[in-house]
């Protein structure tokens, strides 16, 4: 099984590798997947007082497709609000990479990632949690 | 001159000699006959090849050329050994001893086994790889027919140690099958210096061609029987019938003279090869080494970079044809069974590369190889929080991970 030309060009050349200071309140980690799994996702957003995202950060421990999927996360996150970024389906990620069925997981990860950072970030902001979505797997 | 991507994954199949294509060719072309043709040239020429091969075959495992089945391959020999002495032995008891690291090639018939009635003792190992032979003395009843170990772990390449195993076996009357894959061609096995009874090997891992492998069935001391897995018309002996694949056994029969020919110093070139490329690529801060270092294939390392996935490496070694042990790699999506029979942690089975070197493997490649991964591991390194983690000294352990 051949990766698409996307998957390889973002695990080449990753966006927005690198680590936020997860002490800062406007700051929000995701940390998603174990290692005994084999793919371990953090994912991060700074969040201005627009509640526009300015900038986004990750590192992944996992195959190919679970690298490239952390990478275009980032690249879609920024800019957007955090509303906008709730968003993010983890099927638009499968389409944008063209990602093969076995490795629609790798995307779920992302999605979960990028939620899971936002909660982060409400919480640390006196909001109320969002219900993680049901899981797709 | 190098060219690339190089071939490190001999363990999966191996590039056919070219002597061994040279032999072949003939029995490609012109000399097409059926070995089974009693009456015509064409059906002795193609007789003779195959009986020539036998005694090939023979002289490299020690045995006589009478005692060669021929196969489609390894598969189709475990197959043929496991429910051929189930079968055939079935008045005399009903139980297999075999080991969890086997290939599935032997695991899968030992189930379908256990679903026609038999019983299956599946044997651990240590963290090197290998059987506790107390362990295998206590599995043993009075209903045991057979004793089923590989001779060398296809992952891992650790050998067992076949001469106990086999006097513990004869001592208590059982018959000793191996399947000896990744051993045949590339270490001396001597069937009657290791007291096999039974013993399946392929074309496609010493240099010969695909979907052709043998049975070694010992004919005396004692006189070993299986039950055909495959009739029709009665070819070898009535244990495998089947048109033999006359060009493929010729194939089989030159790469096993070769072999024998070639062994000692190309097993020597080829470790001395592996264990540089081993002590370069584990001069890597957390990398192991997986199973014995003492008792291995001259040919292969299995090495595990902690904090970096198997699959996401072997991308970024592109130019090195490798496998992995990683869930990823993998049909079941389930880590390595073997590594984890070592008792390594799901997150180091992950982790690891198998390198497979062969008699065509240069130095060129292996200094290529060895920056190539060192270069990998280091990029993948700082792209994993694992490491960044390690690195800042957290304890992994201590961390509730998200279910996933």
């Amino acid at each position: 099984m051949a990766y698409s030309d996307k998957v390889i060009d973002h695990y080449t050349n990753p966006r927005n590798v690198g680590t936020l200071d997860k002490a800062k309140k406007n700051v929000g980690t995701g940390l998603v997947g174990a290692p005994e799994c084999g793919d371990v996702m953090r994912l991060q957003i700074e969040v201005d007082e627009n509640q526009i995202i300015t900038d986004a950060r990750f590192k992944t421990f996992g195959c190919g497709s679970a690298i490239a999927s952390s990478s275009l996360a980032t690249e879609w996150l920024k800019g957007k609000t955090v509303d906008e970024a709730l968003a993010i389906d983890n099927m638009a990620i499968v389409e944008e990479l063209a990602l093969p069925p076995v490795k629609i997981h790798c995307s779920v990860l992302a999605e979960d990632a990028i939620k899971t950072a936002i909660n982060d970030y409400r919480v640390k902001n006196g909001l109320p949690e969002l219900e993680m979505p049901k899981s797709h797997h | 001159m190098l060219t690339l991507p190089i071939y490190l994954d001999n363990n999966a199949t191996t590039p056919l000699d070219p002597r061994v294509l040279e032999a072949m060719m003939p029995y490609m072309t012109n000399m097409f006959g059926n070995a089974a043709s009693r009456n015509h040239a064409f059906g002795w020429q193609a007789e003779e090849a195959v009986d020539y091969a036998r005694e090939q075959i023979a002289a490299l495992i020690n045995c006589s050329p009478k005692e060669i089945i021929f196969t489609s391959g390894a598969t189709e020999s475990d197959n043929l050994a496991l429910k051929g002495v189930f079968e055939m032995y079935a008045s005399k008891g009903n139980h297999i001893i075999t080991v969890t690291t086997e290939h599935k090639a032997v695991l899968d018939p030992c189930k379908h086994i256990e679903k026609m009635g038999g019983k299956v003792t599946y044997l651990k190992v240590d963290e090197k790889g290998l059987i506790n032979l107390k362990e295998l003395e206590e599995a043993i009843t009075d209903k045991t027919i057979l004793i089923s170990v590989m001779y060398a772990n296809n992952e891992i390449g650790v050998i067992q140690p076949i001469r106990e195993i086999s006097a513990i076996a004869k001592k208590r009357g059982i018959l000793f099958f191996t399947d000896a894959t990744q051993a045949v061609g590339k270490i001396s096995v001597d069937v009657e210096a290791d007291g096999i009874d039974l013993m399946a090997f392929s074309a496609h891992k010493m240099y010969g061609p695909k979907g052709v492998g043998a049975l070694y069935v010992r004919r005396k001391n004692p006189r070993v029987k299986v039950t055909a897995q495959m009739d029709g018309g009665g070819h070898e002996r009535g244990m495998r019938s089947g048109t033999l694949n006359v060009p493929g056994i010729v194939g089989l029969g030159k790469a096993a003279e070769v072999a024998k020919q070639d062994m000692e110093a190309d097993s020597k070139r080829i470790s001395a090869m592996r264990d540089r490329l081993e002590r370069e690529l584990t001069t890597i801060e957390e990398s192991y080494v997986n199973g014995s270092t003492e008792h291995r294939l001259p040919h292969v390392s299995n090495i595990s970079f902690k904090y970096v996935e198997g699959e996401g490496l072997m991308m970024g070694v592109k130019d090195l044809a490798v496998s992995s042990g990683s869930a990823c790699t993998s049909a079941s999506l389930e880590p390595s069974y073997v590594l984890k029979a070592l008792g390594l942690s799901d997150d180091l089975a992950h982790s690891s590369l198998r390198f497979g070197l062969s008699r065509f493997t240069t130095e060129e490649e292996i200094d290529f190889a060895i920056d190539h991964v060192k270069e990998a591991v280091a990029k993948l390194r700082e792209l994993s929080p694992l490491w960044e983690m390690f690195k800042e000294g957290i304890d992994l352990n201590s961390i509730e991970w998200a279910e996933h």
